[in-house]
């Protein structure tokens, strides 16, 4: 992966309006962030806030706006955002069939990165694993699951990072962890999180509510 | 680009790995074949059938026995919520030959379990071997071929194994046909097969050419 500027990374959301069939959920949804800041979205059951982080990793295409994403000045086309854009959510898994470690080798092998054995490892310590790195995922709990999602996520160093629910599951060391995380990518990246968690909300510098 | 191979390498060892851990395309290949080849075996083993009846018996039993394992890659991401992860890491161009190339070897799994046995308990040889596992090596790579992006359609439907045998049916004919005639030459000899041969060469291209183009609609979609 090319080595970019990750203090020069941009996010336009504009215009975004979406709809299930008949049922309309994102309605003219517009913001726009940069490297170190964070945002909340917010809302109540059904608003829209999976789908519109779904639209933002490029999964879900918008009926109508645009998603902008422009690192050092340059403009990146939407087909290449995947290289730059993780998702955390609870609708995407991991492969149960695989260790915690063939897990995380797989997906950064698979989005065309080389990291060692002990990088991996650094990663799982880093989101408290280190003993659980060689059980299936499948074996996981759900809060084990979470974190290991966590660690995928953010081993390809992305620089947007969003997060669906990202303590749901987890214990009070868990949202320590995931915290932390939030935190360290706050610092050099653009962190986007949904959560109706009264606590999580203040993490963010914005808040966008919807519905 | 090696980058790109590398990723492919990594998708292809992770469903192998995944496969041999769960089997579960495996079983149903394995088993599905050599009960239809017992079943056939029983019924027309005595008869002496004729090489278009042998090149007909065989491409049916492969046919209905990679069914299934060929459908699942695409539809067990689906199933188990991973695919949803694998488009947000993988490049789609990644995804379809990754998928191709695992398909590929499936079938190569079968093929090097039923031709022998098919040889032995039908007790009939080909007057060229080397032509006969050309023809099931070339018609088993079309069948890979089209089968892949089929089911990468099918994996999000509600009814995918139906959807999946309704689909694939057209789309298999033109392979499946000239597959059949130029078995039938190697089983019974003849200088007639370079015409079928050359259909089988430019039917995987052609397919897998469609294929890579509308895959990533498909598969984003």
């Amino acid at each position: 992966m090319e080595k970019i500027d990750r203090n020069r990374v941009t996010l336009e959301v504009d215009g975004i309006t979406h709809r299930y069939g008949v049922r309309r959920v994102l309605t003219n949804i517009g913001f726009d962030c940069q490297s170190g800041e964070s945002i909340c979205i917010t809302g109540h059951n059904g608003s829209g806030k999976s789908t519109l982080l779904k639209i933002i990793a490029g999964l879900l295409r918008p009926i109508k706006g645009d998603i902008r994403l422009s690192i050092a000045g340059q403009d990146i086309d939407s087909e290449s955002h995947r290289k730059h854009i993780r998702l955390v959510s609870p609708e995407a898994e991991l492969y149960d069939d695989l260790t915690g470690i063939e897990n995380l080798e797989f997906l950064t092998r698979v989005s065309g990165m080389k990291m060692s054995h002990t990088q991996i490892e650094s990663y799982l310590d880093r989101v408290g694993l280190h003993n659980r790195g060689n059980d299936m995922y499948g074996a996981y709990s759900s809060g084990m699951k979470q974190r290991l999602k966590l660690a995928a996520a953010t081993i390809t160093r992305p620089e947007l990072l969003l997060l669906d629910e990202p303590t749901s599951n987890l214990d009070d060391d868990g949202r320590k962890v995931v915290y932390e995380i939030m935190d360290q990518h706050k610092a050099d990246g653009i962190l986007i999180f949904a959560t109706n968690e009264n606590d999580e909300v203040s993490l963010g510098g914005r808040i966008v509510t919807l519905g | 680009m090696s980058l790109w191979v590398n990723s492919v390498i990594a998708l292809v060892v992770k469903d192998v790995r995944c496969e041999l851990r769960t089997r579960y395309g495996l079983n149903a290949l394995v088993l599905f074949a050599i009960i239809t080849l017992v079943v056939v075996g029983l019924t027309a083993g005595q008869e002496l059938l004729s090489p278009s009846m042998h090149a007909s018996l065989i491409w049916i039993i492969i046919l209905f026995s990679s069914m299934q394992a060929l459908a699942s890659s695409f539809i067990r991401e689906e199933e188990s919520r991973t695919a949803q992860t694998l488009r947000v890491f993988a490049a789609p161009s990644v995804v379809f030959v990754g998928k191709l190339v695992f398909s590929i070897l499936l079938l190569a799994f079968l093929l090097v379990i039923l031709i022998p046995l098919y040889i032995v308990l039908m007790d009939v040889s080909p007057q060229s071997l080397l032509r006969f596992v050309l023809c099931m090596a070339l018609g088993s790579f079309g069948l890979a071929s089209a089968t892949t992006i089929i089911a990468a359609m099918v994996s999000k439907a509600t009814v995918k194994g139906a959807l999946f045998a309704v689909l694939s049916f057209p789309l298999l004919l033109p392979v499946l046909l000239p597959s059949i005639a130029a078995t039938e030459i190697a089983f019974k000899g003849g200088d007639e097969m370079w015409g079928y041969l050359k259909v089988l060469i430019a039917y995987p291209i052609v397919v897998i050419t469609l294929s890579f183009l509308l895959f990533e609609y498909v598969w984003n979609e």
